[in-house]
């Protein structure tokens, strides 16, 4: 059996929205080094829906792949969608991960949840509770 | 292409090995503890090989015991050391921060029962000194064990200078040579070796065995209670195919080691040259006192993991001391070691090509190394951050 399902290696080779969004209305960034896998993401949104997302990965397959797929399942959702993502359905998307490798996929949950804070500290009055 | 530059975790058995290995899974199968023929046959086998490995090693037959490998060995030899110690009133021991987890577990477990332990450091390239060595053994201290050479990073410790300070002390002294031997010259005489610890599948041999030297007057403690095979101190009916094909392995690893080791020196050198031109990236361990086939690198930027999968695209077999590799949090305790950050050490490359290799599959590697490098940093986070001036660069 090899380490990966074939979604995991499909998006680590080809990962997609790889980049940075210059003047992003949201930023967030997640890791550190210590651990080994660090992710950046980048959001753009117009009117309350995420119209454009890149992120910037250094990690494992796990974590790229990850961060590749979340882009994917955020793009186009309103904001409030992308609050709910959570790193179950990042992992379930990417037909599955290695246990030990989970914790990568919940930095992919973490980045966003930080990029739309970041979202939200610089437009509070978009803020619902 | 498929290049396996991964000899460090195993090698391809050699064809002498595996035709030395043949007539005792077919023809001569029986017990070498039976009393009949076909027994006999097996056991002469058993003892030709015991000679043979002790030829290549300058020891006494009667000083080699067959074991499962060298984790086995690790572990036999330094338990037998530290309760031949503890009888007498002796719980210390001094290693160092390096050695391979079969031997700093062994130590844990002890450190766990009482015993001291004292890890001395290694310099920033990876070798120990003999001064420091001879500066943590006390009066109590019961053994020194230290590799003959890295599994990782490849450096070759001054095992003869460690031993002979061991002997002026009168400590018993262990070294894990499974990289070492049948690489590089072993002797347990011209090395003042007291213990010694190999592995078959780490020099062409099958894997599951291996030997443990002991010099004659160390007393060993059994790991495996049973039967009286190996002088009653490792029961179990011996993997007479196993050990036939090992020792036929070493005698031809022995015999070719000038050879292979001046054609490996050679490939290995040119593909440290070819790395060092990737931008922040360094060598990890000594530049010359190293193994034949390593070669060890970090590169500022990139994890490792990603970079052994893509290179696996590109047909080629490495390894790597990140976190995400080995399925803990911490990158290689041998990479933090010698002082690389954990930042650093996560994007590290382990490349040990075998004797087969060519230079042009050693130029393959150093294209496809630069590539992959150049591609995970162009969307890595930390990398836009050095190359930006917000962060620092390491290497
Ligand atoms: C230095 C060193 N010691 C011990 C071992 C363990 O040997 P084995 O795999 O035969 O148990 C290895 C191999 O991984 C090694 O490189
Ligand atoms: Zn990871």
């Amino acid at each position: 059996m090899a380490l990966y399902s074939e979604k995991v290696m499909d998006h680590f080779r080809n990962p997609r929205n790889v980049g940075v969004i210059e003047n992003a209305d949201g930023v967030g960034e997640v890791g550190n080094a210590k651990c080994g896998d660090i992710m950046k993401m980048y959001l753009k949104i117009d009117g309350g829906v995420i119209t454009d997302v890149k992120f910037e990965t250094f990690g494992c397959a796990s974590a790229v792949a990850s961060s590749s797929m979340a882009t994917e399942l955020i793009k186009g959702q309103p904001v409030e969608e992308a609050m709910r993502l959570t790193n179950k359905a990042v992992a379930e998307a990417l037909d599955g991960l290695p246990d030990y490798k989970m914790h990568c996929s919940v930095l992919a949950e973490e980045a966003i949840k930080n990029a739309l804070d970041d979202y939200y500290a610089k437009h509070p009055e978009l803020k619902k509770e | 292409m498929f290049i396996y530059a991964d000899n460090a975790a195993t090698t391809k058995m050699s064809r002498t090995a595996i035709e030395a290995m043949l007539p005792f899974l077919d023809g001569y199968y029986g017990n070498p503890s039976s009393l009949y023929a076909a027994g006999q046959k097996a056991k002469e086998a058993l003892e030709s090989a015991r000679a043979d490995i002790a030829r290549c090693i300058g020891a006494d037959p009667r000083e080699i015991i067959f074991t499962s490998g060298g984790s086995e060995s690790d572990n036999q030899a330094v338990l037998s050391a530290a309760f031949a110690g503890a009888g007498k009133g002796k719980k210390h021991i001094v290693s160092d921060t390096i050695e391979h987890h079969a031997v700093l577990h062994t130590l844990k477990k002890l450190e766990r029962e009482g015993f001291e332990i004292t890890l001395v450091p290694v310099g920033e390239n990876g070798i120990v000194r003999a001064e420091d060595i001879k500066a943590a053994i006390r009066d109590d201290t019961c053994l020194v064990t230290v590799m003959y050479a890295n599994n990782e990073i490849g450096t070759i410790q001054p095992v003869k200078e460690i031993g002979a300070v061991c002997r002026e002390r009168g400590v018993v002294f262990h070294t894990d040579a499974v990289q070492a031997v049948g690489h590089i010259p072993v002797d347990v005489n011209a090395d003042n070796i007291d213990l010694l610890s190999a592995s078959a599948h780490k020099f062409r041999g099958p894997k599951g065995v291996g030997f443990l030297y002991a010099r004659r007057g160390v007393r060993l403690y059994n790991l495996i209670e049973g039967g009286a095979q190996e002088r009653g101190k490792r029961a179990g009916t011996e993997n007479v195919a196993g050990i036939a094909a090992m020792s036929a392995a070493l005698k031809e690893a022995v015999g070719n080691m000038e050879a292979n080791s001046k054609k490996l020196c050679s490939l290995r050198d040119r593909l440290i040259k070819g790395l060092s031109e990737i931008p922040h990236s360094a060598l990890n361990g000594d530049a010359n006192r190293r193994l034949p086939s390593n070669v060890n690198f970090c590169f500022e930027g990139i994890e490792g993991e990603s970079l052994l999968l893509l290179l696996d695209d590109k047909g080629i077999c490495a390894s790597s001391g990140s976190a995400c590799t080995s399925g803990s949090l911490d990158p290689s305790h041998v990479l933090l070691a010698i002082g690389r950050v954990h930042d650093v050490a996560h994007g590290s490359l382990r490349l040990t090509p075998g004797e087969d290799a060519t230079e042009a599959e050693i130029d393959y590697i150093i294209d496809s190394v630069k590539e992959v490098v150049e591609r995970l940093r162009g969307f890595s986070p930390v990398w836009r951050d050095l190359v930006a001036g917000k962060k620092e660069f390491i290497l």
